[in-house]
């Protein structure tokens, strides 16, 4: 028996970089610090044994050699193949991917198109003041979670980085810190929240328009109700804004993917523009998917786009909402799928699905899961963080290697799609 | 790799003292060597002028704030916008280019080795990710220490030799080359959204000065041997009347290293301005070149600006949101905890625009008016004076008196009080052009001894050959052939192979990342030291454990190992 520590965690955004986890005989039988959801990640049991393919609409069981042999040959034929996901595998492998789409001239999406892809595209219109998560524990004495609710689904983030953590310039940090929850119900986040503010559904922009108005001064054109929240509340926050030494904001896809998208976020990044004039104020987006924030970056830096990038035309083009991979499948686009660490099958709209049920789909994950259904290929892959390495980024940026724990047989996603990649192109990279 | 013979290069090595000599290069397994076999691939030179490979020594192209601001800028991507061809993947950007797009781009310069201008040790795995793309240009990063919370405590305590060990420490493990200092002191203030002023100011909490964290940090960088100096960006960057802060650092800077300078100072046409507003905003390059051309222990880099649209990025957190407040069109911040900040901002320089215009005039008299060329090296702090595609323009510039003459006819009207640039007649020639790209910057790194700048028997066979007759052209007239000859290389040789002919790439490269592992006594071992490791368990958002870089990252490397004074 042994116990590894500081094990990161390749579950959130939240990469937790402290678990120990115990081993026994090449098995996971522990873990301590880890959330459920990190819990049932390490200790999961479900897993696809060998490659899978489709014939006669049935699984039947194939060596790795014939499943990269007919993905490949699917993606070779392909006239406007998508390679979509990417959120749930090691940057290693996004680079890998990138390369493969280059190759075959297909179109190149992440996760982020179905999530915060509207975040982004708010920031490419008026930037991103944020910081890392650790500059935040060190010394935010308000803290504002938006659209989001952490407890549930980025369950250490309070206890690490907010309103638990101990931070230098915050000795006592629950009761030296200030928490404000934003949200259309009143989730399990704000239970533990010095202001919740209940807004309806739809009113963000409204609600974030207001609160600018306020700091600027500008309170005596603000009616007494804003999308159901009282003027003396909006009031009250703004003051708590401003009187704040350090504060930060989180949001989720409560804004994001809400009425108005990007316009809520691009209101939202202005608000803190407009704090920032009075005091010290960031603004983070929670990001979902363990490595999701590492797909935009390694997309970034290899094509110049974080996300719905097409190489049918030889070089990089970006236009969301035409290359994103719902717009592509709805249009009934692509003619090939290949999907790798996500599962559009459990979240994408059913239009989408239909169109997926029709054409040829190649999945590389560990796990069966809701697009297996419509999978023709499927491609096991050792786990990242606990049977490869490799690179992800958490949501602030932070750039963390994931580590091998176990041992495995299973080839890891870099390997499968540089196999995939060799067999298209005749040769080595 | 096969041998190769350079037949008839018209060669100027700097440091070799070789001024225009027509010569044969021999080159074996990546080195220059005395003489290959009959067998060895000729190229030969024609004649072109043919220079050791050229060096960057402060640009960024790597890393978090660099991605950033590819990330945030669609519009840039789609303005340099490339095919993929054989051996060169598609590329976009201009002013912020894909780390392919970089590493073309800097290969048809006849570029080898670049520093990457600001690393923050938190997340310098990515900066290490991004530089394995970057495979035609060896590559070194520059630490950022300006804001270190145990390098601040250790100053608070006076206690130099501590200064020295958590550098040590922190570099071997980050995988970095140098000490990188941007707004010291500042950085710390931008995490309540305050700044420094000049460099006596008192830094919250810590209760030291910018100018205690400047001096330890020259003096911890001088005790543990390391190959660069200390490496500033000034205190009160772009700010009118900034000149003081930037001369009385200077002047504080001891001269410590009979090998190199003891203190680099980046982008100093940025910290050169005199006035007390924006309008009456004016050059002070007579001050602050008077005290280089008096301090041998001081080497600067340029800071170019050139007109046009470009991005800016730095550390320094407070400036860019300073410079957002100006601009009004977008801005990203990004603070490091314990560390650093950072911010991003896109602008437009305007000939029309009277800064704008004292600005570019600034940078070019910083190197015309600093006499030894040794001590200013030719750089825009790429892209935030200007792309480094501009480099060419730039070179004629300072060699034809003519070209500068005409431009600075075209840029605003007011700019003439307030500058000294059209008073100047020196016309810099191909030597001093040398020693400004690749030389000066080999020595001012401290590289040479790695077979760099220079193309003595031993060195690492980086060449760069330029379409340039340098009997036929007259640069003082024909600028407009010194631009192109030095747009585009015949070939780019990168460690033995020609990774670059006539602009197009013929190899996926294989770069070596250059970093330092300072010998440390275990009694200084920060590894082991329980303050050190609190930072840790307590402050940090990462376990000490996940901090360093592991050798995976590192694909090919030189490690410099140095013995420490400790």
């Amino acid at each position: 028996m042994k116990v590894v520590k500081n094990v990161i965690c390749p579950f959130c955004g939240c990469l937790c970089d402290d678990l120990s986890v115990t081993i026994e005989d090449n098995r996971i039988i522990g873990i301590d610090n880890g959330c459920t959801l990190a819990n049932s990640k390490f200790l999961g049991t479900t897993r696809l044994k060998t490659p899978l393919i489709r014939e006669n609409n049935r699984f039947r069981e194939a060596s790795y050699e014939e499943a990269v042999d007919a993905s490949a040959a699917i993606l070779k034929d392909a006239e406007r193949p998508l390679l979509f996901g990417w959120s749930g595998t090691h940057g290693e492998a996004q680079c890998a991917g990138v390369h493969l789409c280059e190759l075959i001239g297909g179109v190149l999406d992440n996760t982020s198109s179905v999530c915060h892809g509207p975040s982004i595209l708010a920031i490419q219109e008026v930037g991103h003041p944020g910081c890392t998560l650790g500059q935040v524990k060190n010394r935010a004495d308000l803290v504002i979670y938006w659209g989001c609710n952490p407890s549930e689904a980025h369950p250490r983030h309070m206890s690490r980085y907010t309103t638990y953590a101990t931070g230098f310039f915050l000795k006592n940090a629950h009761r030296d810190r200030k928490l404000i929850v934003v949200d259309i119900r009143k989730n399990d986040s704000a239970n533990v929240a010095d202001e919740f503010v209940q807004i309806n559904p739809g009113g963000d922009y409204a609600v974030l328009s207001a609160l600018r108005a306020i700091v600027r001064g500008k309170d005596e054109f603000i009616p007494e109700m804003v999308s159901g929240v009282p003027k003396s509340q909006l009031k009250r926050i703004a003051g708590m804004c401003k009187e704040a030494k350090f504060g930060a904001i989180f949001f989720g896809l409560g804004l994001t993917m809400s009425v108005n998208k990007y316009k809520n976020v691009r209101n939202a990044i202005e608000l803190v523009d407009e704090l920032s004039r009075h005091t010290k104020f960031t603004i983070t987006p929670m990001r979902g998917h363990w490595n999701v924030y590492g797909a935009n970056e390694v997309f970034t830096w290899m094509t110049g786009y974080p996300y719905a990038v097409d190489f049918s035309r030889g070089t990089s083009f970006y236009n969301p909402g035409e290359t994103t991979a719902v717009d592509i499948l709805a249009r009934k686009e692509c003619d090939a799928m290949l999907v790798v660490g996500s599962d559009p099958g459990a979240n994408m709209p059913r239009k989408c699905m239909e169109h997926m049920s029709e054409i040829p789909v190649v999945q590389i994950d560990p796990c069966l899961n809701c697009t297996s259904a419509f999978a023709d290929i499927q491609i096991p892959v050792a786990i990242t963080g606990i049977e490869t390495g490799g690179t992800a980024y958490r949501m602030d940026g932070i750039p963390l290697r994931m580590k091998k724990i176990i041992d495995t047989e299973f080839l890891n996603d870099t390997q499968v799609i540089n196999r995939i990649y060799e067999k298209i192109s005749g040769g080595v990279k | 790799m096969a041998d190769i013979l350079v037949k008839n290069a018209y060669v100027i090595d700097p440091l070799n003292e070789i001024n225009g000599e027509v010569m044969d290069i021999a080159i074996s397994d990546g080195r220059i060597v005395e003489s290959v076999k009959d067998s060895a691939t000729v190229i030969d030179a024609k004649g072109h002028l043919t220079l050791p490979g050229g060096i960057d020594s402060h640009s960024h192209i790597c890393g978090t704030k660099v991605n950033f601001g590819r990330y945030m800028s669609p519009e840039d991507m789609r303005a340099g916008r490339g095919r993929a061809q054989p051996y060169m993947h598609p590329v976009s950007g201009y002013s912020v280019p894909t780390v392919y797009a970089n590493t073309y781009r800097y290969s048809k310069l006849g570029y080898t080795s670049i520093l990457e201008g600001a690393m923050a040790p938190l997340e310098a795995r990515h900066t290490h990710e991004e530089f394995s793309y970057n495979n035609l240009q060896d590559t070194m990063a520059n630490t950022l220490f300006d804001g270190n919370w145990s390098i601040m405590e250790a100053v608070a305590d006076k206690d130099l030799k501590r200064v020295a060990a958590i550098i040590g420490w922190v570099l071997s493990a980050v995988r970095g080359f140098a000490v990188k200092i941007t707004n010291p002191g500042g950085t710390e203030m931008w995490g309540w959204g305050k700044d420094t002023g000049c460099i006596h100011d008192k830094i919250d909490y810590f209760g030291i000065t910018p100018a205690e964290i400047i001096e330890y940090l020259i003096r911890g960088n001088e005790l543990l041997n390391l190959p660069h100096s200390a490496h500033i960006h000034c205190n009160n960057l772009g700010k009118p009347g900034n000149y003081k802060c930037t001369l009385e650092t200077m002047q504080r800077t001891p001269d410590l290293n009979d090998k190199r300078q003891t203190l680099y100072m980046t982008h100093v046409q940025y910290h050169s301005y005199g006035g007390s507003t924006w309008a009456d905003f004016c050059s002070k390059t007579d001050d602050i070149t008077w005290m280089i051309n008096r301090k041998p222990q001081i080497v600067i880099d340029m800071g170019q600006v050139m007109f046009g649209k470009t991005t800016t990025m730095t550390a320094d957190g407070p400036m860019e949101f300073n410079l957002y407040r100006l601009y009004n069109n977008k801005w990203s911040n990004h603070d490091v905890e314990l560390e650093t900040a950072s911010g991003i901002i896109p602008v437009r320089y305007s000939r029309k625009n009277l800064v704008n215009s004292i600005m570019w005039s600034i940078g070019l008299e910083l190197a015309l008016m600093t006499k030894n060329p040794w001590q200013c090296m030719l750089a825009t702090d790429n892209p935030n004076g200007a792309p480094f595609v501009k480099y060419p323009e730039i070179i004629a510039l300072l060699m034809s008196k003519n070209y500068r003459d005409k431009e600075f006819a075209t840029i605003n009207q007011d700019t003439e009080k307030r500058v000294f640039l059209p008073s100047l007649d020196r016309e810099l020639d191909w030597n001093e052009i040398a020693i400004m790209t690749r030389a000066g910057q080999a020595k001012a790194l401290g590289i040479t001894s790695i077979g760099k700048g220079h193309l003595g028997v031993g060195a690492e066979a980086d060449i760069a050959i330029y379409p340039v007759l340098t009997d036929e052209i007259d640069p003082t007239s024909e600028y407009d052939k010194v631009i192109s000859g030095f747009s585009c290389t015949d070939y780019t040789i990168k460690r033995g192979r020609v990774v670059s002919k006539n602009g197009n790439c013929l190899v996926n490269g294989d770069n070596a990342t250059i970093w330092v592992n300072p010998k440390i006594p275990d009694n200084y071992d920060m590894g082991k030291d329980p303050e050190f490791r609190k930072k840790f368990d307590l402050y940090y958002s990462v376990a000490m454990e996940n901090y360093p870089v592991e050798y995976e990252y590192l694909h090919r490397n030189i490690c410099i190992e140095t013995e420490t004074d400790l």
